[in-house]
């Protein structure tokens, strides 16, 4: 249910192996996030994605099993890229499968807001002019505040 | 001895992503850490900044939290993925 993985993977295959596990559920949402091609007007040659196992694994479990409390999903799926990956190349893969597709969309966006603010990885740009570390932004960190449970949990 | 690991930007400011090191006597928690590897390191307080969280054997800890031999301690500036 949860991979990080040093070897590029096929998003495509992903989804076909998902759908299979989760059959019988009458929805399927999933993201595909992409190492960019372009950052700050210049060429992005390498994303190198850092984690720290098994805290990062073992974090991700627990996003999971919040998404499971707060919506009725049948099914889950993260990958996550970790070591350096090329311009178009999928860095993550979150899927949910649930009865019905409200619940599926703001469990996967719940889940993805998770992997960008808080999932325990370091995340370095390398272009053609040098190499920068990259921190979510303010957005990101917005984002993820949407789903601050108020009150009822 | 305790393993310290230097994650993302720390890494590159350290110029080592981990070591392997004898805790002194008078250092017996994360902020007494963080302040003699800065100064050991001349870091200019890279190890200091709020917002670099400590872990102890694989849970982030509020400063201060103790620290002796053995332990395996992350410094991890802010983490994000995706």
């Amino acid at each position: 249910m949860i991979t990080l993985s040093a070897q590029p993977f096929d998003a495509g295959d992903e989804l076909k192996a998902f759908e299979a596990r989760a059959s019988g559920a009458g929805a399927i949402v999933s993201f595909t996030g992409l190492v960019r091609d372009r950052a700050s007007d210049e060429n992005v040659r390498i994303l190198h994605l850092q984690a720290y196992s098994p805290m990062t694994e073992r974090g991700i479990e627990q996003a999971a099993a919040r998404a499971e409390a707060r919506w009725p999903l049948t099914a889950i799926r993260i990958l996550h890229r970790i070591g350096d990956m090329g311009p178009g190349e999928p860095i993550v893969f979150v899927a949910t499968a649930s009865a019905h597709r409200r619940d599926a969309f703001e469990a996967a966006d719940f889940l993805m807001d998770y992997l960008k603010t808080e999932a325990v990885f370091w995340k370095k740009e390398v272009t053609d002019t040098g190499e920068r570390w990259i921190e979510p932004r303010a957005e990101d960190y917005q984002d993820s505040a949407r789903w601050a449970l108020t009150g009822e949990d | 001895m305790a393993d310290i690991l230097y994650f993302g930007r720390l890494g590159d400011v350290t110029g080592i992503p981990s070591e392997h090191i004898a805790l002194p006597s008078n250092i017996s928690n994360t902020l007494q850490l963080r302040t003699w590897l800065d100064g050991e390191k001349s870091l200019g307080g890279a190890l200091l900044e709020k917002t670099v969280r400590l872990a102890v054997n694989s849970e982030i800890v509020a400063d201060p939290h103790p620290v002796k031999d053995g332990d395996e301690i992350a410094f991890m500036p802010p983490v994000g993925g995706g």
